[in-house]
Order: C-alpha cells, then structure tokens, then sequence
C-alpha cells in the first residue's frame, strides 16, 4: 500500500511525542482510547490554560496512519478553546493525511482521543 | 556494511528469485525449442517431451519420487486444490471426512471449507504452541470414514517443520486407506524430505519458492500402491487424465532444473542459511528486549524467523524497513483487519500478533545484509517504541492486561 506524502512526514517526523509530567496533573487531560488486541492504541493529552489548549502531546502504537493520524490531531488542537477541539472531526483528518477506506478507523480513533482527553479534563474540573 | 544494495529481499517464504542457471535452462525453450509437449509427429514435439520428461524425474528425486509420478500444474495452489478435492471426489463412497490443520496454506483451508459447504466433514486441529502436530492428535481425529489427511511439511509464515514421517507412519498403521497428503511448498528443497519416509500419497510442490518460475507447480501421486483421484480440468487427457492442457515446457524445464540445483546443494545451502538466520535472531535479540519468536525453534526452516516485537505494531515497523522486503502478521498489512491466523492457532495472543515480522532468508541474501537489517530493525523498534504507549507503561510497571481496553 503507498502511503501518502502527509502521513510520511507524520511518520518520520510526529508532532508533539511524549507525556506531560505527572506534577501537572491537574491541569492534564488524558484520553487513552483503542486496544492492543485491535493493534492500535492512542493516547492523546492536553494541557489547558485559560480555557484553551495551551500544549497537546501523544504517544501511539499502531500503523503509520494511525500515528500521523494522532500527530495531525496534536498539531489541530492546540491553541483551541476545548469546545472547538470537541468539534473536531475525524473526515478532516481523512482529508488532510489522504487516508485511503481501510484506515478512516485510524482517523475515528484520533477523534475518539480527543474526545476522551477533553472529557477527562472536565471530569478534573467539574463546574 | 558497504557492499549492500537496496531494497534488501528478505522475504523468500513469498517468492525466490529465479536462479540464473534456471533462468538460463528455460530461455532456449521460448525461443528455437518452442514445440508442443504433446506432438508426437515431429522433432519440435519429441523436443519438448524430452524436456518436460527429463524434469519430471529432476522434480520427482528431489522427494525420493518416480518421474512418472508427477503431475504438472500451474502451481501448489491448484495442486492443493487437484489432491485434496479429487481425493475427495474419488472417495467418496469410502467416506467423507477430512483432516487438516488450522495453520496450513489458505490453499488448503479454502478447499476444505468448500468441501464442507459441500457435505464433508472436515477437522481442523489445532497446533500445539510451538506450530507442531503430534501423531498422536491425527490419529485420535481419525474415523472409519477419513479419506485425506493433509498436514504442511513446513509452514509459510513461522517456518516450523511438521514430522511428517511419524504423522504418516501413524495414519498408515492405523488405517492404510486414508490418502496422506503433503503441502511440501515450503519444505522441498529446503530440508531433507522422503516421500517414502514419510509414508505420503500425494505431495503439492511449487517452483517459485526454489527458485524457479512462478506459474508452474507439481502434484505426485503415488503410483505404487496406485493412488487415483478425480481431475478439476478435463480435456485433453495429458497427465494420465488427472490434468488436462498443454505442458508450460520452458516453465517446466526451468521447475526441473531448480530441483536439481535443490537436491545438489541443500544440505551446503541450509548450514549457510541457518547460521545467516542464527546471526539476525542472535543480532536482534541482544540488543532488544521483549522479542518472542513464534513456533518452534528446534524443528525449524533454516532460513525463517517469525518475531514479535512487543509494543511495537507491524506495519509501523513495516513502513520503517522500508528498503527491506520482508512481511508482517499484523492485521494492517491486510484488508482483513484481522491478525494472521496461523499466529492466532498457536495460542499467540492478538496483541503480540500485531506486532509480528517474518524474515524470510534465501539464497541470494548475503551477511552484510543480515547485518544491515539488524541495525535497522534495532534502530526502528527502539524509535517506534518511544512513540509507543504501551512501552512506556511497561516502563512504568503497568501491566497492559489489567488495563480495561475498548476494542472497536
């Protein structure tokens, strides 16, 4: 399968790898979506700020869609109120990184981590 | 590590790379020799079918065989095909069962599925961890109404090599009606393997995976006792009526040739092949933890090794061995989304499946390349799984088993 020009640079180069410290906790949401039976895991988190999402990091075991799917969506979120990043689509990520049909999952699951490390984040903070 | 040209090939259990000295036996055979096998009346025919004939008896004594006991086809698919469906078809008064193994080439599983579709019983047994079927587990699935048996000499994904001579000593003493037919792809040419020895009926081989041409395969059937099954292609009557249409002659003559080359240079070649295979198992295992070969080590193809690399998926190492062809059990890598099935048979978790590589060493790879891809693979699997989740709660003492996963 020939894999996009995007999704090798996401590849070779992902945006945003690693894991916040554990001191910063509280203002850390993480969401951990996916399982390794499937053969693919994400985990996305963000760190917020004011209402906004100041930092994004990601750690990914799965294909090369998978991670250029969790990097793009690093790269997408950060600076966004986490209304807007609620927002976020998983066809945006099919249309940047030109997934072919057999990895639109790849792109569900990236929404699914933002999802989850936003909801995360609220239930830290409830209002 | 100067001297390595890129893309590496190591992914022989897929295809070999026709050797020259075969390329060279086929090309007179397009050309000034271009007869029809089947002509009896002139000089290009008697050409053709002293070719074809000659490379019958090469292919048939690189398995302890007669010449006359071989059956030309297009490739161990339809060999599979040809044993299992016209033994099938032929006994089918004797009865209607069938025995097999979850791991065996999709050639074979397929066939079988369809025969049950059609009214046979068919068994599949499940390995034991190590890829390996004991005797024992035949003969215990075998009934008063088993026609075949089909077990692999030696498997296309993990390597392991089935003992087939006891499987068949087994079969024969317990019942000396049951046809015993072998997949001997794989192994032919690559281990010391009797058609005798093993006691077998039927043998499917392929000669693009002994570096010959792709597009031609050979059935034996057993002619002393006789074995007689139904053919799949009716015509012309060549080869004794069990398969009709005219004989590939160059592809043959090329089949012929790489057998013999086989046969001459196996035992120097799997001493070569075993320590190349030594070298990258030793090479990867030393400076990565939290590998695990699959299937047995012991009764293994000189040249393969089927590893997992923990925490770390397949395709994703895929896409960084990129210059080396070699192939992955992971779901990605195929339409299916599920990961291989012959890893699942041997008790392999899914988890560990996904992250499988199968090398697959040949004639042609060289130790600089062997070193090359050590260094490569070292060097992905240690980047891929600074990316990956997974590693780092391993890091971290977090068993990935206590973790409530959402599968999707």
């Amino acid at each position: 399968m020939a894999y996009s020009d995007k999704v090798l640079d996401h590849y070779e180069n992902p945006r945003n790898v690693g894991t916040f410290a554990k001191d910063e906790g509280e203002d850390v949401g993480t969401g951990l979506v996916g399982a390794p039976a499937c053969g693919d895991v994400m985990r996305l988190q963000i760190k917020v700020k004011d209402g906004r999402i100041a930092d994004a990091k990601f750690k990914t075991f799965g294909c090369g869609s998978a991670i250029a799917s969790s990097s793009l969506a690093t790269e997408m979120i950060k600076g966004m109120t986490l209304d807007q990043a609620a927002e976020i689509k998983n066809t945006q990520i099919v249309e940047e990184l030109n997934l072919p049909p057999v990895k639109i999952h790849c792109s569900v699951l990236a929404e699914d981590a933002i999802k989850a490390a936003i909801e995360d984040y609220k239930k830290k903070h409830p209002r | 590590m100067s001297e390595v040209k890129l893309p590496i090939f190591m992914d022989n259990h897929s295809t070999t790379r026709v050797d020259p000295r075969v390329l060279e036996t086929m090309l007179p055979f397009f050309t000034e020799q271009f007869g029809n096998a089947a002509s009896r009346n002139h000089v290009f025919g008697w050409t053709a079918e002293a070719a074809v004939e000659a490379a019958r008896n090469q292919v048939a004594s690189l398995i302890g065989g007669d010449g006359k006991e071989i059956v030309w086809t297009s490739g161990a698919t339809e060999s599979n095909n040809l044993a299992i469906k016209g033994a099938a078809s032929f006994l089918r008064k004797q009865g209607n069962h069938i025995i097999t193994v979850e791991t065996e080439h999709k050639s074979v599983i397929d066939t079988c599925k369809r025969l049950q579709r059609e009214g046979c019983e068919v068994t599949f047994l499940t390995p034991q961890k190590d890829g390996l079927v004991t005797p024992e587990m035949v003969t215990a699935a075998m009934t008063d109404k088993t026609v075949v048996v089909s077990i692999m000499l030696a498997n296309n994904e993990i390597g392991v090599v089935q003992d087939v001579n006891a499987i068949g000593a087994a079969i024969k003493a317990k019942n000396p009606k049951t046809l015993f037919h072998i997949d001997g792809v794989q192994g032919a040419g690559k281990i010391p393997f009797n058609v005798n020895a093993a006691k077998a009926d039927l043998v499917a081989l392929s000669a693009h995976k002994m570096y010959g041409p792709k597009g031609v395969g050979a059935l034996w059937v057993r002619r002393k006792p006789r074995v007689r099954i139904d053919p799949m292609i009716d015509g012309g009557g060549h080869e004794r009526g069990m398969r009709s249409g005219t004989l590939a002659v160059p592809l043959i003559a090329g089949f012929g040739k790489a057998a013999a080359l086989a046969k001459e240079e196996m035992a120097a070649e799997a001493i070569r092949l075993a320590s190349l295979r030594e070298r990258l198992h030793r090479g990867i295992t030393a400076r990565l933890p939290e590998t695990y070969v699959n299937g047995s080590m012991e009764r293994r193809l000189p040249g393969n090794l089927n590893i997992s690399f923990a925490f770390v998926e397949g395709e994703s190492l895929l896409m960084a061995l990129k210059d080396v062809a070699v192939s992955s059990g992971s779901a990605c890598t195929s339409a299916s989304l599920e990961p291989s099935y012959v890893l699942r048979a041997l008790g392999v978790g899914d988890e560990l499946a996904h992250t499988s590589i199968r090398f697959g060493i040949g004639r042609f790879n060289t130790e600089a390349e062997i070193d090359y891809v050590i260094d490569l693979v070292v060097k992905s699997v240690d980047r891929l799984r600074q990316l990956s989740p997974l590693w780092e709660m391993h890091q971290d003492g977090i068993d990935i088993n206590s973790i409530q996963w959402t599968p999707h």
